[in-house]
Formats: structure tokens, sequence, C-alpha cells
């Protein structure tokens, strides 16, 4: 027996969604404003898409902060992934606390002292900021959250497995890439991605360890802002909305497709 | 080679096992050796200075109730753990520290530890790949391995893809695919239901006996290991307590433990009166005092105490004290009767409350017994089919 949703559920609902997702579907219709005043609609254009191609400065930020995201990502996957298997794997070694306290301080620490932090350190060694002082800082931050979701796979994964392989001729090395790495794959991958979207729309951190000449976008998006919103901010944010909208629609569809082809598989398997 | 293996080989499958009895035999050389090995994790000892021999082409069972060693024994031998103490040696080669990548054994685990991201192909495939075998023979390999388990049509299925039983169909096949020297078997069966399982046991024989190699299986099912096994290995918190084929391990116990552990035992205390050759005399001061009487020759002298054991097929329960001897006979009283079909369990209360089992086959179809609730018996056994135990 189904019953239609309450006054109370409707509006609970509503009120919910309105909170979360108006400010943005003002943002994705404002950015499609004809007039250059941000608060006064004068009819639909795509005017602002086009002056944002020809605006420098903002797609060079967006090309930075790809590079910086995409490398800075690949590499706290490979740190983090190392560190999971560590934590999981040798029960206890001596330091073990420490590392793993170690690992996961920056989830918790702010993110203004991890900042600083970096800034200062990087002053002392006398280390030119710019594009590698930011990826480095975000390969540190990151590099945590990847260790957890990898770890959280880890902690199921069947050991005989690896056995197994050892036991069948393949020796410790060559295992953990045919054997282990495939099957830990998707958190792998997510991990990825968590790394990837962190370091993206990260302001805070980039910001303290920039220097000339490496401007990413949510720097370049705060510092425009300052000086009033344009429209072809709106038009950048929607442009990013809209990515990220594709990507997770896309890797949400993947896994329900495995999900339903695999629950099929083991129900033709149980069926014989 | 001993003369006990060559009359192995010409067995036929499905016939009766021929006289195969490497053990008894002084000139034959084990394939498998333990020698004084102990394992250690921490303060906690799993296996105590134990030595065993195992012989090429054996089915060998190790039994025991969980956490008494006998996993940690196989994975010694597949390389898993390494002794803390003593020496490991297959076909006379040293073990130890070697990795088990290196080594000849092959192992089927108990939760399978199929690959999933292989088909069955592939999982079958893995070890042959990694001898650098060449493509032609790994394919041929495959199929063989792939018929020798009737699974020729899955070939292609993820392991997802498979029954329980195939599952484990594709676990031996992987395992063996690179002809081990040795194959390890971890509780293969224990996953299975029931009727499965006892197919399998019989399929696990088959296969051991065509293949000519040695099995050495680890499990908690005393019916498994008297199934499959040449010999069985009996093991309580990491020592052997007997090594034995299936039947003398039934019939000829050398301790409670064992009597016990494998199938069904009533158990009595006694005192040693007098010991002849080939015979003891005993008195139990259970249901009220009886003599005994047991054709056996013990190491024990008159006043040392003993156990009787004695199988419940072995009791008979009649209503009239059987004239035909004076030892062995108990009075009892039924005091409850489990009915399984083809046998039915008298549970006959002695006096000071001591029970003893005694198992009926039922021979004839008849829904009334002559025996029934409350009724004063005799309980009885000759003197050979009963043991005395002296630990």
């Amino acid at each position: 027996m189904r019953k239609g949703l309450s006054w109370f559920n409707t509006t609970s609902i509503a009120l919910g969604f309105t909170f979360l997702y108006l400010p943005i579907v003002l943002l994705v219709i404002y950015s499609f404003n004809a007039s250059r005043l941000v608060t006064v609609w004068a009819g639909f254009s795509t005017e602002w898409y086009w002056k944002l191609l020809q605006n420098d400065q903002l797609l060079e930020a967006a090309w930075v902060t790809l590079r910086v995201a995409f490398l800075s990502a690949s590499v706290a996957t490979v740190l983090g992934t190392l560190a999971a298997i560590a934590l999981t794997r040798y029960g206890r070694f001596n330091g073990r606390m420490l590392f793993s306290g170690m690992v996961y301080a920056p989830l918790v620490m702010p993110e203004v002292i991890t900042g600083l932090s970096l800034l200062l350190l990087f002053v002392a060694v006398n280390f030119d900021r710019g594009f590698w002082t930011i990826t480095l800082a975000h390969i540190t931050f990151t590099m945590c959250f990847v260790s957890v979701v990898v770890q959280s796979r880890l902690v199921t994964f069947d050991r005989s497995l690896e056995e197994a392989a050892l036991d069948l001729g393949c020796p410790p090395l060559k295992t953990f890439f045919v054997v282990t790495l495939p099957i830990i794959l998707p958190a792998v991958v997510s991990g990825w991605m968590l790394a990837f979207t962190l370091s993206l729309d990260d302001l805070v951190i980039a910001s303290f360890t920039t220097g000339p000449g490496a401007t990413t976008l949510p720097m370049r998006i705060y510092s425009q802002v300052r000086l009033g919103v344009t429209p072809e901010i709106n038009a950048i944010c929607t442009i990013l909305i809209a990515i990220v909208t594709v990507v997770v629609v896309i890797a949400s569809v993947i896994t329900k497709r495995q999900e339903v082809a695999r629950e099929r598989a083991e129900r033709l398997a149980a069926a014989g | 080679m001993s003369t006990g293996v060559t009359e192995k080989t010409q067995t036929t499958i499905g016939g009766i096992r021929r006289k195969f009895a490497p053990w008894n035999d002084p000139a034959a050389v084990p394939l498998i050796r333990y020698e004084n090995v102990s394992k250690r994790f921490g303060e906690f000892t799993a296996v105590d200075n134990l030595s065993l021999d195992i012989y090429e082409r054996e089915f060998f069972a190790l039994l025991g109730p969980s956490g008494c060693g006998k996993t940690t024994l196989m994975r010694m031998l597949a390389g898993f753990e390494d002794p803390t103490e003593g020496r490991i040696t297959l076909g006379g080669q040293d073990l130890v520290g070697m990795p088990p990548y290196k080594r000849q054994t092959n192992m089927m685990f108990q939760s399978y530890a199929l690959f999933p991201h292989m088909s069955v192909w592939d999982n079958i495939a893995f070890g042959l790949k990694q001898d650098r075998m060449e493509k032609g023979s790994i394919a041929a390999r495959v199929e063989e391995m792939l018929k020798l388990v009737k699974l020729e049509k899955f070939a292609k299925r993820k392991p997802h893809q498979l029954s329980g039983g195939q599952r484990q169909r594709v676990a031996l096949a992987r395992s063996l695919a690179k002809r081990p020297k040795v194959l390890l078997l971890d509780e293969p069966l224990g996953a299975l239901d029931k009727k499965l399982r006892e197919e399998t046991q019989f399929e696990l024989m088959d296969i051991q006996m065509q293949l000519g190699m040695t099995f050495l299986i680890v499990t908690h099912d005393q019916e498994e290991a008297m199934t499959v096994a040449d010999r069985i290995a009996v093991m309580d918190h990491g020592k052997l307590i007997q090594v034995a084929p299936p039947a003398v391990i039934y019939e000829q116990p050398n301790s409670r433990y064992v009597a016990d552990f494998v199938g069904d035992v009533n158990i009595l205390e006694a005192k040693v009166e007098a010991i002849a050759p080939g015979n003891v005399s005993l008195y139990t001061s259970v249901g009220g005092g009886a003599k005994l009487s047991i054709a056996q020759n013990v190491e024990a002298k008159p006043g040392d105490t003993a156990f009787v054991a004695i199988r419940p097929e072995k009791v008979r329960v009649d209503l009239d004290p059987p004239a035909w001897q004076e030892a062995n006979c108990l009075r009892g009283e039924v005091w409850d009767i489990g009915y399984l079909g083809d046998l039915s369990i008298y549970h006959v209360e002695l006096e000071g409350g001591t029970r003893i089992k005694a198992a009926k086959p039922n021979l004839t179809r008849m829904v009334e017994r002559p025996i029934t609730w409350e009724d004063k018996v005799w309980v009885s056994w000759t003197p050979d089919s009963g043991v005395v135990l002296t630990r």
C-alpha cells in the first residue's frame, strides 16, 4: 500500500531543494542574461559565453587549474594507495599509530593552517612559489582522502586472492599489479576523482602557496567577484556545473549498469 | 619407489583400493617430511615440535577441531608461514625460507580465492602463464583441466556467474593445472551442501588416483577425512595424537581424544584387574559394578586406571540377560530412543545415571519395536569389539 506524500513531507522536500539549488538556478539563469547588470533580467543571450572565450585571463586560470588538479590527483592517488596498503596490511609496525594519525591529520586540519604551514615551508627552503608549490600543496591535502577511500576497500579485500596468486608462482610485485590493483581499481579511481575535484575548487590553500604567474580558476573568480559579479563569472560557473553534472551522471550510470549486469549474472548462475 | 606405490597405480577407478601402505615399508622414502617443526605466534603455540612423514601418491588428511594447528601445518608447506623451529622438506629439498611462488605445491583455498576479474579459462591458465609455458601447451592444459572437472561449457564465464559447486571445481582445476608435487586442500568442501559434498568427495578421490598425485587435505569433518584419506592425522593443540589409516583411527584409537573426536563412542572408566597375552580384565564401578573383558594387548599393570571405549553399533541391547558371557554386561533402563530410519539409537541409563548409546539397524519393516521406553534391558558387547585406552 503506497500513500501519497503528506503535506508536511512535500513542504520539507520543497524547502530543502529550494535551499540547496535556488542559488545555483539563479546563477545559471543570469549567465544567459543580456544585461550587464547581474540583477536585472533583459532577455536571453549567449553573449557572455562568447566574451568568456576571449577572456584570456580566465582561460589561462582554467588551464592552470586543470593541470594542477590532474597532476596532484595522480600523485596523491599513488601515494594515498601506498599509504592505505601499508596501514591495512602490515598489522603492527613501529610507529603505526603515528603514521595513521599523520595521514589523516589533513582531513581535520583547518585549511588555513595547512596553507600557512606549507607557505612557511616553501619560504624556508626558498622554493619559488607558483605552479609547482600549488601542486605539492594539493598532493599533501588530497592524499589522505584517497587513502581513506582505498583503505575502506582494502579492509574487505580477501587476502587469499593474493596468496592464491603467490601460490601459483606469481611474485609479490606482479601479484599486486595483476590481482590486487585490478580488483581495488574502482576505489582507486574514485579516490582520484575525489582528489581531482578537491583540487579543482580549492581556494584557500592555493592562495597561500601560489606565486606570480600561477593563478587558479577559483582564485581568479574570487578576485574578480571582489570587483563586482560579472555575467562572465556566471557563465564560467555554469560551464563548471555542467561538467561536474555530466561526470557525476556518467559515473553513476556506469556503476548502476555494472550492478544490474552483476545481479543478472548471479541470478543466472543460481538458476544453473 | 616402493612396491606399494606401483600397486596403487594399478588400481582401477571405482575398484577396490588395493593395499597401499608405504608408511609400513621401511625402504620407502617420504615425499614430505616435517622434522621437529614448531610454529609460535607470539605467546600462542600453533604447532608444537611435530614430526610427520607423508608419502608420494598418498591422500593424507589433517583432522582436528578449529585452532588445533592443522591449517598452520599446511600453510607452512605452502610457504605462507615459516616454522619457528624445525625443518620441512619436499622431495628432499629444504623448504624453509623458500617463498610460496617458488614451491612446487599448489593450494585450493577454503574461499576458493578465484580471481573475480578473470574468466574461468584465465583463472586456470594463471599459474601456467607464470611459468612462461608456451601458448599452445597452456591452451591444451586448460582444456584438459576443464574436461577433468566437467566445466568445458563455462570457460568464458566469470566466477560470479557460477554456482558454488562450479566455483569449487574451477578452484580445483586451477590448483591442479600446474601438476604440483603436492596439492593442498584447505577445507575444500566446507561451503557445499551435504549431498554435493559427498559426491565431490568421491570425485576428489577419483581425480587423485587418475593423476597419481599427493593430496594433503585439512578438514574438521571426520566423515570427510574417513571417506577420502589413505591416512588421517588427528591433531590437538599443535600435536599429532594419532596418525593411521581411517579404519585404525576408528577401530583402534590410541586415546580418548581420538575415540571421541572420530565418530560416536561410549567411554567407561575402569580399573585393570589382570593382564594376559591378548586379553585384559577390568572392573568398572559404573552401573552398579561389572566385570569387563577386552581382547587386546595393553601396556598397563593391575590397579591402573584405564578407559574402555565402545562404539554404539557394537553394543547389543537385550531384554534378557545374555547367557553367552558373564563379562561386558550392564543393566539399565531405556531412557530414550532416537529413530533415524536406517538406525535406531537406544540411550540406556545405567544405575547411577551413566548413559550408554547403542545403535541398532532397523533390518525389518516394523513400526512397533520389541524394546521400548522404560524397558529394563541388558547392554553387552563382545571382548573383541571394545578398546582399552590408557590416556
